[in-house]
């Protein structure tokens, strides 16, 4: 499974990366005349209602999805790595603060905060990665906490504080390490979270704006046509639905190898 | 003047019992002194939860002791600052039990034996890589394997390793924490040498903790013997083993087992009833003291 994860993956990734090369078309220019139109053999993916060219605003919104998911992926797991080692390791005090922050976030429906946090900032793509990064550093951070409090008594952790190493040496040397593999299982699980919560968010109208695609706002764009020109929802309902499941795929994958109970 | 002087040291673990619960009291460590000579290998022997391992974590300050006095060579340890106590920590090592817990799986054993003089700043990095080599032979490990990852090392071998680190720092105390009950017999002997090899050739202090008393018997030249927390038993290690005072350290001789199937065993079996487990060290015989 994780190979087909990656393969979708590789080829999603590639496709965004080199995108406008596939398609002659530009993702913004109109033909008025051919809206709505299915399928052809000049567009291989139809035209939308304003007639653009379907698979070139596919390509472009892949690009979207694919900054959105590595910026919030990034950003949260930088903040949460920091933050959970930090409480894992030094207790007390500072990660019952920590903690508490982490708890409240939990207890908030991820979406519906993102959602509130949006509607107060004004809806735009910057707005959407922060709210994302908002509510996805906690996720690393409880991961990462969880992890520092157990290597905290590795004897090679007391070894580098008997030999006077101070504690940002012994973090970032012999304890976040032991996180690593963790984390990179939950940053792929996030790269689906972060790209599902922007197509959410881009459909409900929170995100990205028109005229710039998004698979969000192409859903949500197609919703009118569902039952004349139903390509309008389908092509890009399934490239989400495709992306997402590649990346959980490898996720879950990667999960499974570096789970110790497996050998 | 003593090596090494511990006064009255203290670990209380506090355990609260749900949210209303009566706070309970764990005395891992309760009111324990005693002191080590410049040269001499000192012996800490005791079961499982006798509070022998808290001890030398307290000495070192890897757990903070509730209360209690510690000093090496005069200096007062629990009152040193941050930047003090690392520079103290280049006088007082620990060489851990477990070989495979105690050294860093991710890190190149040359990486592992350097870091203590990186974190002390000593030495250039050709210095340094030179110094390891040397530490790798003192330990009597071949310096071809430096770039090695400690899972294809032994048990015995990782254990070198982790004296190699230990002694980069030139210590002159080093706390020897079941240095070796996690080998093969075989192995044990190996180590035990070169520890005693080392001790010679370096002039190292020991405070050796163990729960193999042939082994303490051995090398010790004094040795203590905790219970519960405290020392119930503290003296010169011929004499001590020839006449024990306490109950428990006779418990624990009679527990020694015997190379020979048709020796007779008396075993006695410890009753905890049968002694004041709140008496004091009393001199029973010259640099001989029990709690009875």
């Amino acid at each position: 499974m994780i190979r087909v994860g990656a393969v979708i993956v590789a080829v999603a990734a590639l496709a965004a990366l080199v995108g406008p090369l596939l398609t002659p078309y530009d993702p913004s220019a109109q033909a008025l005349a051919l809206r709505l139109q299915g399928p052809s053999l000049a567009h291989p993916l139809g035209l939308d209602e304003l007639g653009r060219d379907i698979l070139a605003r596919l390509l472009a919104g892949a690009r979207i999805s694919f900054l959105v998911g590595v910026v919030v992926v990034g950003v949260s797991s930088a903040i949460g790595m920091t933050l959970g080692s930090i409480a894992g390791y030094f207790g007390g005090v500072v990660d019952d603060a920590i903690s508490r922050v982490i708890d409240v976030l939990m207890a908030f429906p991820g979406i519906l905060l993102a959602i509130a946090l949006v509607a107060v900032l004004g809806p735009s793509l910057t707005n959407v990665v922060l709210a994302l990064c908002v509510i996805g550093w906690v996720g690393y951070a409880r991961l990462v906490r969880g992890q520092a409090l157990r290597a905290r008594e590795f004897e090679y952790v007391q070894a580098a504080r008997a030999l006077g190493a101070g504690p940002g040496r012994v973090v970032l040397r012999h304890v976040l390490p032991t996180a690593i593999p963790a984390v990179v299982v939950q940053a792929t699980l996030g790269m689906a979270g972060a790209i599902i919560a922007e197509a959410s968010l881009s459909f409900l109208g929170l995100g990205v704006q028109p005229p710039t695609p998004s698979w969000g706002t192409m859903l949500d764009a197609g919703r009118s046509h569902l039952f004349d020109a139903p390509h309008l929802t389908i092509v890009p309902g399934v490239a989400i639905a495709l992306l997402v499941l590649g990346f959980n795929f490898v996720g879950d994958g990667l999960r499974d190898r570096i789970d110790p109970k497996k050998d | 003047m003593a090596l090494l002087d511990v006064r009255h040291l203290v670990k209380h673990y506090s355990r609260r019992r749900g949210i209303f619960g009566a706070t309970s009291i764990v005395r891992a460590v309760d009111d324990v002194s005693f002191a080590i000579e410049e040269g001499e290998t000192f012996g800490l022997v005791g079961e499982s939860g006798s509070g022998k391992t808290t001890t030398g974590r307290c000495i070192l300050r890897l757990i903070e002791p509730t209360s209690g006095d510690v000093r090496f060579r005069g200096q007062d340890v629990l009152a040193l600052s941050r930047g003090d106590l690392r520079r103290l920590r280049r006088d007082m090592q620990i060489v851990f039990q477990d070989p495979y817990s105690s050294l860093n799986p991710r890190m190149r054993v040359a990486t592992i034996v350097e870091e203590p003089l990186v974190i002390h700043g000593l030495g250039s990095k050709v210095e340094r890589r030179g110094r390891v080599r040397e530490l790798f032979e003192l330990v009597g490990l071949n310096p071809d394997h430096l770039s090695r990852y400690p899972h294809e090392f032994s048990g015995g071998q990782r254990q070198r390793i982790g004296l190699a680190r230990a002694l980069a720092l030139n210590p002159s105390l080093v706390i020897a924490d079941e240095p070796v009950s996690a080998l093969d017999v075989s192995v044990q002997a190996q180590v035990i040498n070169l520890l005693m090899d080392l001790q010679q050739r370096l002039k190292l202090t020991y405070l050796f903790i163990a729960h193999d008393l042939r082994l303490v018997e051995h090398i010790c030249s004094r040795v203590a013997v905790m219970y519960l927390g405290k020392i119930v038993e503290m003296g010169e290690t011929a004499k001590l083993f020839a006449s024990p005072q306490h109950p428990y350290t006779r418990a624990l001789l009679s527990a020694i087992p015997v190379p020979d199937p048709d020796a007779p065993r008396q075993r006695i079996v410890l009753d905890p009833a049968s002694f004041n487990h709140d008496a004091p060290l009393r001199a029973v015989a010259d640099g001989h003291w029990a709690a009875t």
